[in-house]
């Protein structure tokens, strides 16, 4: 399931629209993953504060979301590009690959209620083949 | 260790929610020979406000044109969902599909399948027997395509409530929905 061009196109024109609210959306998504998915909050017992809000919930969204900035700009070649994220993943953070699956969905979910008129289907598909891609390049560096 | 989160999460109770995913997280491997938390023996426990959430999430909806689109999603986002649907024609493209007269009627009787659930909400489990047997049976469903729906239907419902459609809100919701998937997928051996 690798992007087409029409994919990367895609992605590229809703990330030039969204990116404006780029830390509102990372600290969005990360907000509704801990609070729907309350499994993911055992990554973040280092956390004084996990309420939607918080200081450490609105940094780490705006660092997520840097990261997926910077995907989209290396959309060419994802794997090469995000080495280095996939090995502080893999080696530091150690997440359950899981776990990118479920905040790819938050992140879907606040561009839905964010841009409704940009998420067209086809802008969707587009997003929901890069946030798997970007998961995959993410989980390169696992075993 | 993620189908362990997942079936925890269709029956947690209101309280302890977290507490019971950190235990499950970190003690899976008890969990089978630990009969008494099995998920399936214990009953779904609604808080006044799951209740009060999801009984809002229906009432802003329409039926036809939630349907329509969720589906259609669904069938454009995941293409491989296509293959349920040989009789409905044109669905070449996210055009054809958005319009299609059979997906509009089909993404009706999803909704209505779901408000079954809603009426019945204390006991989804075996309001969903026949149609969990219908989907096991007689259409042959990849039970992993209950989620890609779901998921399809939760966009559409956010992209329409926006900012109403909280974490709280989200969360609820999708409780209520893995209840749903769970039962439907009771009947198939």
């Amino acid at each position: 399931m690798s992007l087409t061009a029409k994919d990367k196109a895609t992605v590229k024109a809703l990330w030039a629209k969204i990116s404006g609210k780029a830390d509102e959306i990372g600290h969005d998504a990360l907000s509704r993953m801990l609070a729907v998915y309350p499994q993911t909050k055992t990554y973040f017992s280092h956390w004084k504060d996990l309420s939607p809000g918080s200081a450490p919930v609105r940094k780490h969204g705006k660092t997520v979301m840097t990261g997926v900035g910077e995907a989209v700009s290396k959309i060419d070649d994802l794997t090469n590009g995000l080495l280095s994220l996939s090995e502080l993943h893999a080696f530091r953070l150690r997440v359950d690959p899981t776990n990118f699956k479920i905040l790819s969905h938050n992140i879907l979910v606040v561009l839905a209620t964010l841009f409704p008129t940009d998420f067209t289907p086809e802008a969707h598909v587009a997003m929901d083949k890069f946030l798997s891609a970007l998961s995959l390049a993410l989980s390169e560096k696992y075993r | 260790m993620n189908s362990v989160y997942r079936s925890t999460a269709a029956f947690s109770s209101g309280l302890n929610r977290s507490a019971r995913y950190t235990w499950a997280a970190t003690n899976q491997s008890y969990l089978n020979i630990c009969p008494a938390v099995k998920p399936q023996d214990t009953m779904v426990q609604w808080t006044a406000d799951e209740r009060a959430a999801i009984q809002g999430v229906f009432a802003t909806l329409d039926y036809e044109s939630v349907g329509r689109e969720s589906l259609a999603r669904c069938l454009v986002v995941y293409p491989w969902t296509q293959r349920y649907f040989g009789g409905f024609g044109n669905l070449y493209n996210a055009e054809a599909i958005m319009a299609n007269p059979k997906v509009a009627a089909h993404g009706t009787v999803v909704l209505q399948g779901l408000e079954k659930a809603l009426k019945n909400m204390d006991d989804i489990k075996n309001t969903y027997t026949t149609l969990s047997e219908l989907h096991s049976e007689k259409l042959l469903v990849d039970p992993g395509n209950f989620q890609l729906l779901a998921d399809c239907l939760t966009m559409v419902i956010a992209k329409r409530m926006r900012t109403e459609f909280t974490p709280d809100i989200q969360a609820a919701w999708q409780k209520f929905l893995s209840v749903v998937i769970s039962a439907l997928r009771r009947q198939y051996h």
